[in-house]
């Protein structure tokens, strides 16, 4: 198992070359000169070539690669274009409503996701069963947009229930700061309890006409454990895939979520240095979510083992 | 229909017309006819017939293990210690079930829960029915696995079943199984899908350790070899119904039922020698689809009159103890 850890790691590291090799052509290949755009309109030749000289951009490509990726291995990701501060404290800064949103998220998908596709394969056919089969039609189909307007026109313009738009920080006060969270959750949400939920049900169908369960319950096991303790567990492996996929299809989500509910995360900070074609914020900001995307890949395939001792690498 | 050999024992388990039926598309299947037998306390009893004759809906009844959406018992009393099992709640049945009537399946490949330890399993089920702790539990479970003669038991006891063979798989079933010691064993095809000298091996501890516990079973086969060998009684059943209810020794020495005769013949015998067909029962099994009119072996039968295909036999005592539903009985029990 260490070998395959290693084996992992090694090819996590080839892809975060491809991806910082295709995120550094990125910025060479887009029109215009980098220097120019820096040094603004009004700019003298000579300025250009001095931020030229300064950023390195005549010295030869790969020593341009190789002098980047030392930098961001230094955790130096560069400075804002814009703002002129280094990026590395522009996405802390906006770290905490991303991360409250993602999490807060994906525990609401997991236990309704798992929980309903559960209860639905129990009664196939059944009541809770077409429900889904409705709701995930709608979750699949409406776009984020439309349902987060959807539901700040009901729960918040309408009723007052909800502040309509905005982030509380957590330092702030727990309640605040959650009071402010439940619409952008439910909004990012709702698809992915639809995807989740969707899976559980079919992997659970599955498991649930195997003989082990008739032995289950020949034992005298309750139906919750037989649900949630034999069956949920043998179901596991494809619902954690799922749930893994969510997880990185999350990030995208996220960036629409935070402009619709104008929460200033890092979706938000990446929308606005596109606009403003503030290159060293959307390079980070690839790096980093790609780590992150290979990371999550990594320990869903070492959490198969903890669900499924024949899995074995 | 009374046993009368046996009355003065107690009865542990009394089934009574039960009948169970399967829904399809568009179609019922009568699996269980109404059916009626006893089993006493500490007595072996062997259900016989062919595959889709109804022994393991029988078993699958008696538990109220069938499948929710396409089966339901529709008519007669399971009587348990005089209790109705059919009447009970879902949570009483619980406690029958794995406590006082335990089962084993024919497929210990697929019977056992693969994300689990043996040993959890078996824990799981002393925990469920005596509420003691998990470590107590798990030391009963290594007890269990030595009671059913698994070498090495502290090391087996953390083994998942992908780690075992079959015949292995089966003992810890059995383990599973009698670790509440149940007063009934419900054992259903338990040595079919195993290797041949491993069967004889499965059979052999059953038969040992219903003699150390004295719990009664309900040995379902189709083997009648098997019967012979482990069995007290015997029931024979034939498309949804008994046809033939008798101790071991006088339904080999005298079986009563046509269907039971033809049972006896298509079991291989060595002396017939190499050159002969493999002697089978000519025919079908009816489809249990359509309404039965007469008896049910009827179109099988090379005994077939008139009043066969015209009215069902009951079953009724041809001699003390020893029943069958046939109008003929008498005269082709010398035949």
């Amino acid at each position: 198992m260490a070998g395959y850890i290693l084996r992992r790691l090694v090819s996590t590291i080839a892809v975060m070359v491809m991806v910082g090799i295709f995120v550094f052509l990125l910025l060479r290949l887009a029109p215009g000169d980098p220097a120019a755009m820096i040094a603004g309109r009004s700019a003298t030749e000579e300025m250009i070539a001095g931020i030229r000289e300064q950023l390195g951009l005549n010295d030869p490509m790969p020593v341009q690669f190789m002098h980047w990726v030392g930098d961001m291995l230094a955790g130096d990701f560069g400075t804002s274009i814009l703002a002129g501060r280094p990026v590395l404290e522009l996405l802390s800064q906006r770290l905490e409503p991303t991360l409250s949103l993602a999490i807060l998220t994906m525990i609401l998908a997991v236990t309704i996701g798992v929980s309903f596709g559960v209860l639905a394969a129990w009664r196939a056919g059944g009541f809770v069963d077409r429900i889904l089969t409705g709701f995930s039609a709608l979750g699949y189909s409406v776009p984020v947009f439309v349902i987060g307007f959807f539901l700040i026109y009901f729960f918040a313009v309408r009723t007052h229930w909800l502040p309509v738009q905005g982030y509380v920080p957590m330092s702030n006060g727990i309640a605040l700061w959650f009071m402010h969270l439940i619409l952008p959750t439910v909004t990012l949400g709702l698809g992915f309890i639809a995807f989740i939920a969707r899976v559980t049900r079919a992997s659970m169908l599955e498991v649930l006409s195997e003989d082990y369960m008739r032995t289950a319950v020949a034992k005298g096991a309750s139906s919750y454990a037989m649900l949630f303790h034999h069956a949920l567990k043998n179901a596991g492996v494809p619902i954690l895939t799922v749930v893994g996929i969510s997880f990185a299809y999350l990030i995208g989500g996220v960036v629409i979520t935070e402009t619709v509910f104008n929460l200033p995360g890092i979706g938000r900070l990446v929308v606005d240095a596109i606009n403003n074609r503030d290159y060293p914020i959307i390079q980070s900001v690839l790096i980093l979510t790609s780590g992150l995307y290979v990371l999550i890949n990594l320990t869903v395939d070492l959490t198969y083992m903890l669900i499924d001792p024949r899995i074995r690498y | 229909m009374q046993m009368h050999n046996t009355i003065r024992d107690e009865v542990l388990l009394d089934v009574r017309s039960l009948e169970t039926h399967f829904y399809g598309e568009e179609s019922v299947t009568h699996a269980l006819g109404g059916i009626s037998f006893q089993i006493m306390k500490g007595e072996t009893v062997g259900v016989v017939g062919e595959s889709g004759c109804g022994k393991s809906v029988t078993a699958l009844s008696i538990l109220r293990l069938l499948p929710k959406l396409t089966a339901r018992t529709v008519g007669g009393e399971v009587r348990f210690h005089g209790q109705d099992l059919l009447k009970l709640s879902e949570q009483e049945m619980r406690k029958i079930r794995g406590g006082k009537i335990a089962m084993i399946f024919q497929d210990p490949m697929t019977s056992l829960n693969p994300v689990y330890t043996v040993g959890h399993q078996i824990a799981e089920a002393i925990q469920i029915h005596t509420g003691v702790s998990r470590s107590s539990a798990l030391t009963e479970a290594e007890e269990m696995l030595r009671f059913v003669r698994i070498a090495d038991p502290e090391r087996r006891v953390s083994n998942y079943p992908y780690e075992m063979s079959g015949g292995m798989r089966q003992r810890v079933m059995i383990a599973m199984a009698l670790a509440c010691s149940p007063e009934l064993l419900i054992a259903d095809e338990p040595t079919t899908a195993l290797d041949v000298t491993i069967q004889a091996q499965i059979l052999r501890l059953i038969v040992d350790l219903k003699e150390r516990t004295g719990t009664a079973v309900m040995f379902i086969t189709h083997d009648l070899g098997v019967v012979a060998e482990t069995c007290q009684r015997v029931i024979v059943m034939y498309a949804g119904r008994i046809v033939e209810q008798a101790s071991v020794m006088d339904l080999f020495a005298r079986p009563m039922h046509p269907y039971t005769q033809a049972l006896m013949h298509s079991v291989p015998d060595r002396r017939r020698g190499r050159q002969s067909r493999l002697p089978e029962i000519p025919g079908i099994v009816p489809n249990l689809r359509d309404p039965i009119i007469g008896c049910s072996f009827a179109p099988r039968c090379p005994f077939a009159i008139d009043i066969c295909r015209e009215k069902t036999p009951v079953l009724r005592d041809i001699e003390s103890g020893h029943a069958a539903a046939c109008w003929r009985s008498e005269e082709i029990v010398c035949a």
